[in-house]
């Protein structure tokens, strides 16, 4: 175990490299890599890394760099990938097949606003785009929990009850570029907190073919399996946190994270980096004797609802911060958080940070005031912080 | 010195495996020439080990489906464009696993020549330990017939329908200027150097590419029974050159054309896709005597020695 300056970039290789090497005694570790703004730190790490059992491919795209953890996964290995943003987007169509061939890949994602036109600072759309895509998405607020929850996204992932992928997502430049002192496990912790890939569906001599033709009723039976996988995952992710504490002496965040909520009637529900600035605008808003909390999603597939229920039961006034837009409707945690809200609170969307706009206290401060003066609901409200 | 094809040794032997690669059972239309490539495959594979990639294509569907498998070897369906980026997972996990498995992919000219090229091009350029087929019927065979860059001038097809007007891409020149251990093209119709070729190929390392002129019947709109005619036509008249190439530098012409304008017109008479429409024979025959002169010429060159 050792402490060091990471950024966000480097911590999620160097998970990623831990779990790799965890696994030399087994499948070993695969991985097929492509450079984008702002995860490309990541994956050139990952390239200066000679596994005792193990490649990393440099292909030409992001659908190939998939392609290939396909590839490797299928054969029993470890595999792990990072993009971002329009990489992402090309990447797509085997993102979806990862899932579908329930291989237990784990993705480090720099959320980037999505372009024409060029942006390459943080926005959760690219991420977002793939929530129906049957992948675990974890979205992280510090340098600290992205190397913790790479390494439980492999856990979680490879667990025989799962066998889904696992995104890691972190906000682009104000975690990808930043130094942070980061407490690095070590390789004998790591080897005990991952056992060995054992994929049960790995390809060998037995002819069989996978992922070939569905009809109607196997495809129902496919999808029921892999939701039901997604319904088991709150419940594994719980032991996985307690071993986790066990092995790193820390304790990983829940699906939610609560801050200051015990009694608070206000709540700033939020993703990402968001969580901390919440933080400082509810200290603000308690010293003026203001009952208010912040809930960050920390996990949003599969989407925590029953958390978010429990934890704003008593909430009055609810404003969701959306670093993302689906255009045409709203902010997209505020759709999926509604309906979780407690009946006769008023829940309201804000839409802030976009291409990645710095949200400071001081705006969050402005969208409390008019979270208070509203009499109910409005639509969406784009925020423009510049 | 037309060398004709001989049957000889064809017959079912211990050598062959127990379980074809190709099953009964399989969905293929009659008269198919993958059915062909895969029976000739089987052969040759013997009792090596193989994985399979198989993109977007005829040859997937023909597998059946889930839980069946028409194939006797383990096989991936993959997305359209990534067969050659599978192929590359499962061919280094298998070389750091040190198993012995031979990895293929085995596309169709759509999965090859259009949608799957970047992906096919990145893997040969890092000359990955992979065998890839194409087996070509020219025409997106799997959707009901569209227009691919495979599709030669001249064929109608449901997005042509006056005839294309584009000519053939070159894959055997693409894939040999990558510089891969060998290259080669397959014509059906001539067994032997058929078998040969994908037992070289087997046993080779590093990235090699076979290319199978598979007659389509549906496509084609042509008699299930001719297929393998018409292949032997196009390889007499010198439409499809049969050839080989070792390290994309040392070109070989296995099969040599007598040129044969009977040959030719038999080859586009007997095909609905060349019916009406623009056609020129003519142009053609002209076309295919500066092909050979050009590469008559790379083969006696002394580079090419």
């Amino acid at each position: 175990m050792s402490i060091e300056l990471l950024s966000a970039n480097h911590a999620a290789a160097t998970a990623a490299i831990l779990a790799g090497d965890a696994n030399r005694s087994a499948g070993g570790f695969g991985s097929g890599v492509y450079p984008i703004t702002p995860q490309t730190e990541c994956i050139e790490l990952l390239c200066t890394h000679e596994f005792e059992k193990g490649e990393v491919v440099r292909v030409e795209s992001e659908h190939s760099a998939m392609g290939v953890c396909i590839g490797f996964s299928l054969a029993g290995a470890r595999s792990f990938t990072a993009s971002a943003s329009n990489g992402l987007a090309y990447m797509c169509e085997n993102v979806f097949s990862a899932a579908l061939y329930r291989l237990p890949i784990v993705m480090m994602a720099a959320n980037r606003t999505l372009g024409p036109p060029w942006n390459i600072w943080v926005d959760h759309g690219d991420s977002l785009m793939l929530r129906d895509s049957g992948w675990i998405q974890f979205f992280c607020e510090d340098n600290q929990e992205v190397l913790d929850t790479t390494l439980l996204a492999f856990r979680l992932a490879e667990d025989p009850r799962i066998l889904l992928p696992a995104m890691v997502n972190q906000d682009a430049f104000v975690l990808s570029h930043t130094m942070m002192q980061t407490d690095i496990p070590s390789q004998d912790q790591v080897d005990h907190f991952l056992p060995t890939l054992n994929l049960p569906h790995q390809i060998g001599d037995t002819p069989v073919t996978i992922g070939g033709l569905d009809f109607p009723h196997e495809t129902e039976v496919h999808r029921r399996q892999h939701s039901e996988a997604m319904g088991r995952v709150m419940g594994v992710y719980a032991e996985i946190q307690k071993e986790f504490r066990e092995i790193f002496g820390r304790e990983p965040a829940g699906p939610v994270v609560p801050y200051r909520m015990e009694d608070a009637e206000i709540s700033f529900v939020s993703m990402g980096t968001t969580g901390s600035t919440v933080r400082v605008l509810v200290d603000r808003a308690r010293e003026k004797g203001i009952k208010a909390g912040g809930l960050r999603i920390r996990m949003f597939r599969p989407f925590p609802g029953e958390a978010l229920k429990k934890a704003l039961a008593k909430v009055k006034r609810v404003a969701v911060l959306d670093r993302n837009i689906s255009l045409g409707l709203g902010g997209v945690t505020w759709s999926e958080l509604k309906d979780w809200a407690p009946k006769g609170s008023l829940v309201q969307d804000y839409i802030i940070g976009l291409g990645g706009g710095d949200i400071r206290p001081e705006h969050l401060e402005k969208l409390l005031e008019d979270l208070c003066s509203l009499d109910a609901e409005v639509p969406p409200k784009i925020v423009e912080v510049g | 010195m037309t060398q004709e094809p001989l049957m000889g040794g064809m017959a079912q032997t211990s050598q062959d495996r127990c379980d074809p690669l190709l099953r009964p059972g399989n969905t293929n239309c009659g008269g198919c020439g993958m059915s062909i490539g895969l029976n000739m495959l089987s052969r040759a594979i013997g009792k090596r080990k193989v994985q399979i990639v198989i993109p977007a294509c005829c040859g997937i569907v023909t597998a059946g489906p889930f839980p069946w498998s028409a194939y006797g070897a383990p096989v991936v369906a993959s997305t359209f464009a990534s067969a050659a980026a599978v192929a590359t997972g499962l061919s280094r996990a298998a070389t750091f696993h040190n198993r012995d498995t031979r990895v293929l992919c085995w596309a169709g000219d759509g999965g090859t020549y259009d949608i799957g090229m970047a992906t096919l091009s990145a893997a040969a350029e890092r000359n990955e330990d992979i065998l890839y087929f194409c087996y070509d019927n020219e025409i997106y065979g799997n959707t009901g017939g569209q227009r691919s860059s495979a599709t030669p001038v001249g064929a109608r097809t449901t997005t042509t329908p006056k005839g294309k007007r584009e000519n053939k891409k070159d894959i055997l020149a693409i894939m040999a200027a990558h510089r891969i251990p060998y290259a080669a093209t397959i014509s059906l119709a001539h067994p032997e150097d058929c078998l040969r070729k994908m037992e070289i190929a087997l046993d080779l390392k590093g990235f090699r590419f076979l290319h199978i002129l598979a007659p389509c019947p549906t496509g084609w709109k042509s008699e299930p029974a001719e297929g393998v005619e018409l292949v032997r036509a196009s390889v007499r008249s010198g439409l499809f050159p049969v050839v080989e190439v070792m390290d994309g530098r040392h070109w070989k012409i296995n099969i040599q054309p007598d040129f044969s304008f009977e040959d030719l017109k038999f080859y586009f008479e007997h095909q609905g896709r060349f019916r009406k429409g623009i056609f020129d024979v003519e142009g053609i025959s002209s076309d295919i005597r500066r092909y050979w002169k050009e590469l008559e010429a790379v083969v006696s060159s002394k580079a090419s020695q």
